[in-house]
């Protein structure tokens, strides 16, 4: 579902940066009497970036304290990002960029960790956790349930508790 | 001579802390008034001489009295004065010493409001949290000690981190440690609760307030952080779930299932265990979270301190507290019973789901968190847990948590029926789809998480209106409108206004992921570009001196169709001593949009990298968290709780509970 989400806004941001481009080259079209001109994208290729910016944003900037690589300014982001931005341009797909990330730097580079044999717990933890919840949750509502249905059917019980507290049975069954 | 007067102050103060810990506690036990009376004495001996220890810190941040090496660390002449008097917490020392100030403040609080209640308790409570006092003194004395000295003191000190010089650096600690140090008094309460053998709906209503108190200040402090996140990194984010962001949002997580949990022990005496395992995990994951911060085990932004030895003694502690509290726990579970019995259709099983959604997502948190660390631990791989992770795992699970929101409070204790609840709900829920189907649109474009989103929030708003309206039609027979707006507990208002906040502030999240844009662009003075439907131009760019650095201020002014907006000033500021500059980034606040510029790298003498957002409805978040806030805040001040106050009751409600629970222990 988040894939999809962030694909949909990529879609549409690419499809307002492209509607921006034509805008300027318009504009570049019509000679321009003020001073005032549009700034340019900083990248070249603004539908590259974005899809670099998308995919470093789950990448983890190695140096830096729990930053992803599209939000810092460190040395090393810029290249990794500049390596990616290159990768991009030749063709590689965002699972080529991964695997060679990966391949450099191990899984800490990963915002997502894999399914792996040590990351098994991490992934099914939740759902361990949640039929856990929902277990416990049953059976204290079936242990209330019984007890709701014995309760009233208990009278030895509860005529042995009322004398204890001194009340007579006469008075409580009439 | 200030700083040893405070260090001495500091030791009084644990020696009072001892005494407040063990004389009550024995004199509860034994049955000696005199022993018990102790504990309001030494809780104020103790708050006044930690209050000295601090005010003898602040004046050393204040004079600058670089002779204290923690002063020297963290603060240097050049320092503008509220930010030195916030340095003061700005490190690990100070940040400890503060907690303490707090927890004796608390402390204070309980004994002045608690004369209606039971002297062996109040004894008890304020026995409990003088040990947890003392364990928090001793660490401080014996291994983050403020007052150290340094000899020679040198001419100036290391100053405070640029990010911390901020009025979010002045008000986010505080907070914070309000709402996790107000859970020991929740905790006290437990732990108290299970000395005494009294687990019934009294302690429950002694001790909402508290907690509820407690929560609300959390939900200040974690909003707070969130925002002073957003305006002060600059690159408009709001939430990073970096375990520091965590470490404070698992015990909110936790103590937002503890407040509706004490709503059920209160009102049906049930859940009265699980209520007490709530209020000591809150607290157990309260220090965890110091321990999280506070051992340097995590490299993050907000990590100060790496030293083994405060790690190893918080641990310890930790251990002390959560074993100490669950043997306890273990060894009076069978007194404690079950209390008022329920349908599995009812208020009560839904407020148990909804615990169960809570406390599953505070623990997949929790897990994503500590992965890492335990997988570095045992040399199994270093990985990294973040965004991806958080989201797939919390969003699923507390998506059904928000739509009972909708649906709890119009349940019936005891029994309801599921057929009843859909009639009268069903126009809260025609009017939440509808809402659902048309906001996409009338934003710009459909987007299904979107429309899921506004559809929980929605729901959220009209379902908590269906209840209040059906409130007013049930009164109005008797009363005019006002007079039966009146009639409803502030309580419920305060559940209602919590509730609308968390559909104000889905709201918020679900519309800026969805709507936002944003444009990196280089910029000349001249220069400028549309983003969102505004044009952005940067008019000039000027050097400006601040108290202790020298900003680049760009001047963009900012209009649409033509119209002027508003001008905007984005800083990169230059602190002598950093070597990078930081930014800070000009905010245009409104109420439905947000607009965001922030300065990047200079490309050249005259161009600039210039990043530029516009997010809409991007306040809707930490609105909705002050929404919370405040709803917690109003139910703090129902009546109920001052009625108690007036007349000290016997409370017949204990009898019978007891009696139900000997009947179900004779089972």
């Amino acid at each position: 579902m988040k894939t999809q989400f962030a694909s949909r806004t990529a879609l549409e941001r690419a499809q307002r940066a492209l509607r921006m481009l034509l805008a300027a080259a318009l504009l570049a079209l019509v000679p321009i009497a003020g001073s005032a001109k549009t700034a340019l994208p900083l990248a070249a290729d603004p539908a590259l970036e974005l899809r670099m910016m998308n995919l470093a944003e789950v990448l983890r900037c190695l140096v830096c304290q729990n930053q992803s690589l599209a939000e810092s300014n460190a040395e090393l982001a810029v290249d990794l990002r500049n390596e990616i931005r290159e990768q991009m341009r030749r063709g590689a797909s965002d699972q080529d960029v991964v695997d060679y990330l990966v391949a450099r730097y191990g899984d800490f580079v990963l915002y997502r960790p894999p399914l792996k044999g040590s990351t098994l717990l991490l992934w099914s933890g939740p759902g361990i956790l949640l039929l856990f919840g929902i277990g416990l949750l049953t059976r204290t509502i079936v242990r209330r349930r019984g007890l709701m249905q014995k309760a009233p059917l208990d009278a030895a019980a509860r005529a042995r508790a009322q004398e204890l507290l001194g009340v007579s049975g006469a008075k409580e069954s009439s | 001579m200030l700083p040893e007067i405070g260090h001495f102050a500091l030791i009084l103060a644990l020696t009072l802390a001892l005494a407040q810990g063990v004389f009550p506690l024995l004199g509860a036990a034994r049955g000696d008034p005199a022993w018990m009376r102790v504990a309001r004495t030494t809780a104020l001996g103790q708050f006044l001489f930690i209050a000295l220890a601090f005010g003898a810190l602040v004046n050393a941040f204040v004079s600058n009295d670089f002779s204290v090496l923690y002063v020297a660390s963290n603060s240097n002449s050049s320092l503008p004065l509220q930010y030195r008097i916030a340095a003061t917490w700005g490190g690990h020392e100070g940040s400890m010493l503060l907690w303490v100030l707090i927890l004796a403040g608390w402390t204070v609080a309980v004994s002045r409001f608690s004369r209606h209640l039971p002297e062996d308790f109040v004894a008890r409570v304020l026995g409990v949290l003088g040990l947890v006092s003392a364990g928090f003194l001793a660490f401080l004395l014996f291994t983050s000690n403020p007052f150290l000295r340094l000899m020679p003191a040198p001419a100036d000190g290391r100053s405070l981190n640029p990010l911390l010089q901020d009025i979010g650096m002045v008000l986010h600690p505080p907070m914070l440690y309000m709402g996790y140090v107000g859970f020991s008094v929740a905790f006290a309460f437990a732990i108290a609760a299970l000395l005494s053998g009294r687990l019934d709906a009294a302690w429950a209503r002694w001790s909402r307030p508290w907690t509820t108190l407690a929560w609300a200040f959390l939900s200040l402090g974690v909003a707070l952080g969130s925002l002073w996140a957003y305006y002060e990194l600059g690159w408009g984010g709001w939430w990073f779930w970096d375990p520091v962001e965590n470490a404070s949002f698992i015990p909110w997580l936790v103590g937002t299932a503890l407040i509706h949990s004490l709503a059920v022990t209160e009102r049906r005496g049930a859940f009265k265990g699980w209520t007490v395992l709530l209020a000591i995990f809150t607290f157990s994951l309260s220090l965890v979270g110091t321990f999280l911060v506070r051992s340097g085990v995590l490299t993050s932004v907000h990590a100060f301190a790496t030293d083994p030895a405060r790690g190893s003694f918080v641990l310890v502690f930790l251990g002390v507290v959560v074993g100490g509290a669950l043997l306890l726990f273990a060894s009076r579970a069978h007194r404690i019973g079950l209390g008022g019995r329920f349908d599995p259709v009812s208020r009560e099983s839904m407020l148990l789901l909804n615990n169960v959604m809570l406390a599953v997502a505070a623990g997949s948190v929790l897990l994503g968190t500590l992965y890492p660390l335990v997988l570095d631990a045992l040399a199994a791989g270093k990985i990294s847990v973040g965004r991806p992770y958080f989201e797939a795992v919390f969003i699923p699970l507390m998506a059904p948590a928000m739509f009972l929101i909708g649906v709890g409070p119009m349940a019936h204790w005891k029994k309801t029926s599921l057929p009843d609840l859909a009639i009268r709900l069903r126009w809260a829920f025609a009017v939440g789809l509808v809402t659902a189907l048309l906001v996409p649109f009338a934003m710009g474009g459909w987007s299904t998480p979107v429309s899921l989103g506004i559809l929980l929030a929605a729901w959220i708003v009209t379902s908590s209106l269906a209840g209040l309206l059906e409130r007013l039609r049930q009164s109005r027979h008797s009363m005019g409108i006002l007079a039966g707006l009146r009639s409803n507990s502030r309580s419920y208002y305060g559940m209602l206004l919590a509730h609308i906040g968390i559909a104000v502030f889905i709201a918020g999240a679900t519309l800026v992921r969805g709507y936002e844009t944003d444009k990196e662009v280089r910029m000349s003075v001249g220069d400028s570009v549309e983003v969102g439907g505004y044009s952005f131009r940067l008019d000039r760019i000027f050097e400006v001196p601040g108290p202790n650095y020298i900003a680049q201020r760009g001047e963009v002014s900012v209009s649409r169709n033509g119209r002027a907006v508003t001008t905007m000033y984005p800083e990169k500021r230059n602190y002598g001593e950093q070597k990078n500059p930081m930014t800070e980034a000009a905010i245009d606040w409104g109420f439905v949009r947000d607009l965001y510029v922030s300065f990047g790298e200079r490309l050249d003498p005259t161009t600039w990298a210039v990043r530029i957002y516009h997010k809409p409805f991007v306040e809707f978040i930490w609105v909705g968290w002050l929404l919370m806030a405040l709803g917690g805040l109003l139910a703090v001040f129902d009546r109920r709780y001052r009625i108690a106050a007036r007349e000290p009751q016997p409370a017949p409600a204990p009898a019978m509970l007891q009696f139900d629970a000997g009947v179900a222990g004779a089972r």
